[in-house]
Formats: C-alpha cells, sequence, structure tokens
C-alpha cells in the first residue's frame, strides 16, 4: 500500500495544494458573486463541514455539476463530487414543487405526451409562459422542449420492433427521457444507424430516468431508486452479452460514473458495457469490423460543440472522429466552453441570466463560425444553443443517418 | 485509435510538439491530466531559447519580447531584477539590471492581497528610482470583494477585462507625471486585446509583474496554444491520464488512459512530456523517485539523504532529478534506449525552465519530422 492509499481522501480532497486553478475555470463564478466557486465549495468547505456540519452553505445549490474544476485541476481532486455529496449530506432545504416538476422528466413526460399538442399549445403561450414565471418561477425566456404525441417505445413496437429479429448481432438502447418524450427522431435515427450496421437493437425491459436533474435538484433518495431499477435492467442484457448504447452524453456520464460516486450504487459489473454510441461506432469502424459508406451528395460545415459531461467523459474524441469520417464534412471544434443551460438549471427563473451569461462565449463562437449546423452529443445543450443562438444543433448519430448512404451501407455489412 | 505522435502532458513542452509537428502534417494527439505550469508562470521564460519558439507563438497569436539567445532583465514580484530570455507582452523587459524609468506608480486594485506591491516599491528604491504605491477601485470590483475568496488574479482580470476604459481613465487619475506604471497581471485572460488597449490609453510605460497563482497570462497563452493546436487538426484530450504503456522489444506499443479504459491509443512515436513532481510526472517514495507511466531510469542522488540540501535557500538536488536519455532523447529503461520514445521539457534530468523545456521539444520534433 501507498502512503496515498493509506491516507487517501473523499473524492481525493486532500490532494488539494489551493492553487484556485479550478476556480479560474468554473463558468459560475463570474455571474454570480454568490457562489463561492469551486475550491471554497469544495475541498475549503470540506475541511470545515467535517469539523461542523453547520459551515455548509447553501449557495453550493449554484453549482452546475459541469465537472470542469475537475477536468482542470492538476491534483486530481474531485471537487464538483465533493461539493455535490455535501449537498446530499447536508442540505436541509426541500426541493421546491418546481424543481421536483422540472426533475422528474419520466413522470411530466408520461402525463404530457398523450395531450402532446395540446400541451404543447398551452406551454408555448405566452400567459401560460407567464404564469409559470410568476408561480413557478421557471423563466419565461424559455421555450419547452415540445412533447411529442407518440413516444419513441410507442413507435418503437409498432415499427421497428420486429424487424429488428433479423439481425444475429444485437445492441440494447438506453434511449433516455429526451428521446422517449420530446425527440424520438433521434431515437430513429439510431436504430437506422444501427440496422444499417447489420445490427439489432432491443430496448431494455425497464427504464427510468437516469436520475441528472434529480441529483442537481436535491432529490438524492427519487434517483438512487431510478438508479437501482435501471442497474438491474443493465445488468440483465449485460448478462446476455449485450452492450448497452445510449445516445445522451449525460445519461451515460450520470449511469457510469455519478451511480457509484454520488448515489453509492455498484455497477462494476456493467459499467465497461454502458456505451455512447458514437464511441461504438467509432471502435467498430476503426477496428475494421464495420463499415460506413457516405453519400457523395452529403456536403456540411459542421462545429463540433463538447457538452461538460462529455468533457469529464472524456469521449468527445469519438464523436469528433466519426464526423470527421464523412468526406463531405467541413469540420470545426468549438473552444470546449459550457452552453449554461446544465440540465434543468437553466429553466430557473433565478439562474436565467447567469445561464445566459455563461453560454455567451460559445454563442459567440459558433457565430464567428457560422456553420451549417452545430453537433453535439446533449439534448439540454441542444436546447440551449438552439434558443440563443438560433443555430440548428444535431446528434452526431442524426447527422450519420442523414449523411450515410444506408443501402450501401447495409450491403457492406452483410456477411 | 492512431496517431502518428502521442503526446503525455499538455504543458509548455507537450504543446509546443505537438502544434510545431501538426503544423508539419504529423497527427497528434496530448493527453493530459490537469492543468500545468504554465498556470503558474511568470510570464518570462528562463534559459536558452530555440530561435523557432518566436515564429511558432507568433503563429498562435502569441506575441514573444525579447532575444532568445540574449539575456534581457526583468523586475520581478519581490523587486528583485532577474535574467530573463523571452517574455510574453505583459512585461517589460530591460537590457540591463535596472529598470528604465526616472518615477513610477505602482496601482493595484483595492483589496487585491495577492501582489506584493511592497517588495517592489522597495526594490524600485534601491535602484535609486522614486516610487509611489496607490490603490484603484472601480464599480465592477465591488461584487468580487463580496466574495474574499475569490479576489484572485483570475477572477479580477475576467471584470478588468471588460472595462478597460474605465480602468485607463482611473489610471490616468492616479498619474502624476510617472513615466512607468507597474500593474498586476490581473488583465488579458482571453486575449492580449486589453494589455494593448490599456497601453495604448495610459500616455507612460505599463509593466505587468507576476501575481500569485494562477497566472493571467500564462492561462491566456496556454489556451491560444491549445486552440491553435485543435485548429491544425491536433486532438487534446483535456483532463485524461495515461495510466498504462506497452512496451516491447525496445518500442512503445500502446498506451491506455483513464478515460478511454479499454481502447489503446498507437502511434508511430511518443513523446513524454509530463512534467516533474508538480504534474505528477516524476513521482517519489521513501525509497526512490521514480518515473510512473514507463518505468524508465531517473537520475537523481542514490542516498535518500542527498536529496535535500539543509541551506534551505540553497537548490535542491531532488529538484534536478528527471529521466536518463541517450543523445536523440530517447529515454532510457534498464539501461537501454526506447527507439520510438522520446522525453522533453521538465521531465528530463537538470536544471527546469522554459528554455530548457523549449530546446529539447523541438530538438525532439526535428527527429521525429526528419
Ligand atoms: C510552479 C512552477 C512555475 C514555473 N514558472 C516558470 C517561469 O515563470 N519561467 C520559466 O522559465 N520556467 C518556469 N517553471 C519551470 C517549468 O518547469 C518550465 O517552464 C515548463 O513550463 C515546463 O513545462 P513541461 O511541459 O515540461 O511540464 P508541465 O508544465 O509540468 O506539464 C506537464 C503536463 O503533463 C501532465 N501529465 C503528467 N503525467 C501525465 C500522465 N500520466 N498522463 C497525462 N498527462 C500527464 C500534467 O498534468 C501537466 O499538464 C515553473 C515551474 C513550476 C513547477
Ligand atoms: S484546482 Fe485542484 S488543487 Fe487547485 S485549488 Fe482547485 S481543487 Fe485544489
Ligand atoms: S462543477 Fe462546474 S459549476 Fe460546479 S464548481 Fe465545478 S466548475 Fe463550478
Amino acid at each position: 500500500m501507498t502512503l496515498q492509499e493509506i491516507t487517501g481522501s473523499a473524492h481525493n480532497f486532500e490532494e488539494c495544494m489551493k492553487c484556485t486553478v479550478c476556480t479560474a475555470y468554473c463558468p459560475v463564478v463570474p455571474v454570480n458573486p454568490r457562489y463561492p466557486g469551486p475550491k471554497q465549495a469544495g475541498p475549503d468547505g470540506e475541511r470545515l463541514r467535517l469539523k461542523n456540519p453547520e459551515f455548509f452553505d447553501e449557495a453550493l445549490k449554484y453549482c452546475l455539476n459541469c465537472k470542469r474544476c475537475e477536468v482542470v485541476c492538476p491534483s486530481g481532486v474531485n471537487v464538483a463530487d465533493i461539493i455535490q455529496e455535501a449537498r446530499i449530506r447536508y442540505s436541509q432545504s426541500k426541493p421546491k414543487l418546481r424543481d421536483k416538476i422540472l426533475a422528474s422528466t419520466d413522470t411530466m413526460g408520461s402525463l404530457a405526451r398523450p395531450f402532446a399538442p395540446v400541451v404543447n399549445g398551452v406551454l408555448s403561450l405566452g400567459v401560460t409562459k407567464a404564469m409559470m414565471d410568476g408561480v413557478l418561477a421557471v423563466d419565461k425566456h424559455r421555450t419547452f422542449p415540445k412533447y411529442s404525441s407518440e413516444s419513441f417505445e410507442g413507435w418503437f413496437k409498432r415499427k421497428a420492433k420486429a424487424a429488428q429479429d433479423a439481425f444475429k448481432e444485437k445492441v440494447a438502447y438506453f434511449h433516455g427521457c429526451y428521446v422517449n418524450y420530446n425527440y424520438p427522431q433521434l431515437g430513429k435515427d439510431f436504430v437506422k444507424v444501427m440496422n444499417a450496421l447489420g445490427i439489432g437493437v432491443e430496448l431494455l425491459d425497464k427504464e427510468k430516468c437516469c436520475g441528472v436533474a434529480m441529483i442537481s435538484n436535491g432529490m438524492s433518495k427519487a434517483a438512487a431508486k431510478n438508479a437501482a431499477i435501471n442497474s438491474g435492467a443493465i445488468s440483465k442484457v449485460v448478462e446476455k452479452g449485450l452492450r448497452v448504447l445510449t445516445t445522451s452524453s449525460t445519461c451515460t456520464f450520470t449511469m457510469r460514473d455519478e451511480y457509484p460516486e454520488l448515489l453509492h450504487i455498484d455497477n462494476a459489473a456493467w459499467k465497461n458495457s454502458l456505451l455512447l454510441a458514437t464511441r461504438f461506432i467509432y471502435e467498430a469502424v476503426d477496428s475494421g469490423r464495420k463499415k460506413l459508406i457516405f453519400k457523395d451528395s452529403y456536403k456540411a460545415r459542421i462545429a463540433y460543440h463538447t457538452p461538460c459531461h462529455l468533457e469529464k467523459l472524456g469521449w468527445g474524441v469519438f464523436s469528433t472522429r466519426l464526423l470527421k469520417m464523412i468526406p463531405g464534412v467541413e469540420f470545426t471544434l468549438l473552444d470546449s466552453a459550457c452552453c449554461g443551460i446544465a440540465g434543468t438549471y437553466g429553466f430557473k427563473k433565478e439562474n436565467y441570466e447567469a445561464s445566459q451569461a455563461i453560454g455567451k462565449a460559445l454563442f459567440e463562437d459558433i457565430a464567428s463560425v457560422a456553420p451549417d449546423v452545430v453537433a453535439c452529443d446533449c439534448e439540454t445543450c441542444k436546447w440551449q444553443i438552439e434558443m440563443s443562438t438560433g443555430y440548428k444543433v444535431m446528434n452526431p448519430v442524426s447527422i450519420l443517418a442523414e449523411a450515410l448512404d444506408t443501402e450501401l451501407t447495409a450491403e457492406a455489412n452483410r456477411s | 485509435m492512431k496517431f502518428q505522435t502521442i503526446i503525455v502532458g499538455g504543458g509548455l513542452a507537450g504543446l509546443t510538439a505537438g502544434l510545431a509537428l501538426q503544423k508539419k502534417g504529423i497527427s497528434c494527439a496530448i493527453i493530459s491530466s490537469g492543468e500545468n505550469a504554465l498556470h503558474f508562470s511568470s510570464g518570462t521564460f528562463s534559459g536558452d531559447c530555440p530561435e523557432e519558439t518566436v515564429r511558432l507563438f507568433e503563429e498562435a497569436g502569441i506575441v514573444l519580447k525579447g532575444d532568445p539567445a540574449k539575456d534581457s532583465w526583468r523586475l520581478t514580484p519581490s523587486g528583485s531584477m532577474q535574467k530573463v530570455r523571452l517574455a510574453f507582452e505583459d512585461v517589460t523587459l530591460y537590457p540591463s539590471e535596472k529598470i528604465n524609468a526616472t518615477n513610477v506608480l505602482i496601482a493595484n486594485p483595492e483589496g487585491f492581497i495577492d501582489f506584493p506591491t511592497a517588495f517592489i516599491a522597495d526594490g524600485i528604491s534601491q535602484q535609486g528610482i522614486p516610487c509611489k504605491v496607490k490603490s484603484f477601485s472601480l464599480p465592477c470590483l465591488k461584487l468580487l470583494r463580496e466574495s474574499p475568496s475569490e479576489m484572485r488574479s483570475v477572477g479580477i482580470a475576467k471584470k478588468l477585462d471588460g472595462c478597460i476604459e474605465e480602468v485607463a481613465e482611473c489610471i490616468k487619475g492616479l498619474l502624476d507625471g510617472e513615466d512607468l506604471v507597474i500593474l498586476p497581471q490581473v488583465f488579458g485572460l482571453a486575449s492580449p486585446e486589453p494589455v494593448r488597449a490599456l497601453r495604448a490609453a495610459i500616455p507612460a510605460e505599463i509593466n505587468f509583474i507576476g501575481t500569485m497563482p494562477p497566472s493571467v497570462p500564462g492561462i491566456r497563452v496556454q489556451l491560444q496554444l491549445k486552440k491553435a493546436f485543435e485548429r491544425a487538426g491536433g486532438t487534446f484530450l483535456m483532463g485524461d491520464t495515461a495510466i498504462m504503456a506497452e512496451i516491447a522489444d525496445g518500442t512503445v506499443r500502446f498506451i491506455r488512459t483513464k478515460n478511454l479504459d479499454s481502447h489503446i491509443l498507437s502511434a508511430d512515436n511518443y513523446i513524454l512530456a509530463s512534467g516533474t513532481f508538480f504534474s505528477k510526472g516524476l513521482t517519489s517514495s521513501m525509497q526512490k523517485i521514480s518515473e510512473p507511466l514507463f518505468g524508465l531510469d531517473v537520475e537523481c542522488p542514490e542516498e535518500r539523504t542527498e536529496w535535500y540540501s539543509e541551506d534551505f535557500f540553497a537548490p535542491q538536488p531532488y529538484m534536478a532529478a528527471g529521466v536518463k536519455t541517450d543523445k536523440d532523447l530517447h529515454p532510457l529503461r534498464d539501461g537501454q534506449p526506447i527507439s520510438n520514445l522520446y522525453a522533453a521539457g521538465s521531465i528530463l534530468a537538470g536544471k527546469k525552465n522554459a528554455g530548457m523545456a523549449l530546446t529539447s521539444t523541438f530538438k525532439v520534433v526535428k527527429k521525429i519530422a526528419l
């Protein structure tokens, strides 16, 4: 055992050398003077809280949990984990009704979906927005993501499931709330790309929201419940030898890293079988196992935005290299910066201005590149960027679905 | 994933190597655990610097002052004069061990304690030059002051960069015939423009001097180098750590990283630019100093008692520790060079400064881009 292993501290907080590099990169510090910053909220504050929990500061709720502090720390301190764990452990404040509503993406989705045209209409009405702004403190500038009238699961059962039996090779798909209720098209694109690769798709027996919004809204018990259900469902297909793919970097990150670190759910049995679809596809093509054939006609200037959780996961490289494989693509990597939405954070009235100020650098960068489309693996970044810049944002999987010659690709992968 | 060259470490050495190689059409990936020594930079480079540095940096939008082959002098935050070669544009360089001024104003934002004005004033007075210290306050700093932990260099720069005209007016108001104004390095975080704008607006020379870390110009230069590298097509794996290297028959076969777990990275050539103890390029235990990734041979005194000098102010021998290499900078492992691995930067044994980091880096670049 090394000295470090013996003296090891939770989330490495003892390793902090007080350099404040984390605070220099925290997107919240410059826009919200009430937020003490990662060094103070994290390792410095932890020392005090260990002495006496009364030192807990409710201002820790301003942390976006974007993990940028962890990515830059020269000493490997898991600053954001320290902060989130402290919120879970010490916060006395109960989540507001508004926070519960925003965090309960599953329930909201299943309630709203059957009435989608009505709900979308109502959510986009000026008067509803004003009421939400006043009563629920959901900022009126926000456009609510639209609810789709048929869920992805519904479409899959009706239109795609039967055809999947034709494939010998299979993957499981964790679609997440966003694909299911708001944007089934991404799920359809995923199925299309997988099928072209000669791979069938199956859904998990049971899938719950990954829980990311619950964690950040102080509902860790509810999040742990979801996590246990997801963990069970994922284990079941992984035992069969399947990999579980997602099209959301945040769901992936939450299930891989936040489940064990913050919710104390042991995922060792399946952690490495849960992959972002772009990583899976890149690896399949890079190893020569699968082939992609693109339409000659596809041309696009694409600027890629790395979502914070993907930056932390370190897998942005799979998405960017995959996009660069498309011959008609002119590719620019945008400077790494937070878009400001951070899941439900930016929807809250009290955070609206901060959220837009955080994203400003990214929005300006996008405007200066002026691409045909912004590519990004995160759904909430998509809302934020589309609302704030007017540029269209697409998941790399949807771009593949558009750029692939599916027939030729399917043929090349038939063997 | 395959690249032509994989670089471990994204500090001055790693980024310079990556940028130079990428510009020569060699595809590179840089793996970088966390931020690096540039974040603690004084804004100057000591030691012999290669000629190529100035042009490569200029292409990335970074202006370097000074002569890479000849010493200049800088005024340090402790008030002394130090020999350096190159400087970021923030810093004023002097041809001799004396500053060039007849009357000096040191101006500091009120409440900023990471800038030792008294030391600097003392040093200038010892050169026989009259010098005054004044503080200034601006509305945009008010909120920052409410949160004492954040009244730090970078936080201040984020505010001041947004109101350079006000800063200029404020400093002009403080001027009383001085021909040199000394300011802390709290300007120009995202671009050097605020530094240039202040210089243009104030009728006296401005010398921006280092603060306690983080270093504002150091962060800016790091971001500029990273951006230039990425826009040239390079892959920067930020926040990832190389944790294992497969070596067979005297060559590196592949590298594994913490984030990419089972996905291996391979290349024709590898550069180790992982820095020193501070950046975990070297580690130490009770018994020995080692290089953790490749298990390379390390040059350092045998006996632990010889790692230190009891004189606190003397150079400490452990600081010169580093990996052993052959003359082509191939590191040795069990006495044998690894043929497709090079070492560059402060991971090398000897005196550590930017000059030696850059000299070794360009030497490696030439070997690889033959
Ligand atoms: C605090 C400090 C201040 C300094 N100030 C000056 C100055 O003002 N002027 C001057 O001339 N010199 C200065 N130096 C000397 C300095 O060593 C050199 O100037 C130069 O910056 C060193 O650059 P480098 O790239 O070799 O190492 P570093 O800047 O230390 O970079 C090494 C990088 O490698 C990464 N790394 C290490 N191991 C791994 C791994 N396994 N996987 C992935 N990444 C890894 C680290 O995270 C780090 O980012 C300073 C040194 C220190 C420590
Ligand atoms: S960057 Fe890391 S070491 Fe530096 S203050 Fe923050 S937590 Fe501490
Ligand atoms: S996770 Fe993001 S918002 Fe929270 S302290 Fe770290 S950098 Fe700041």
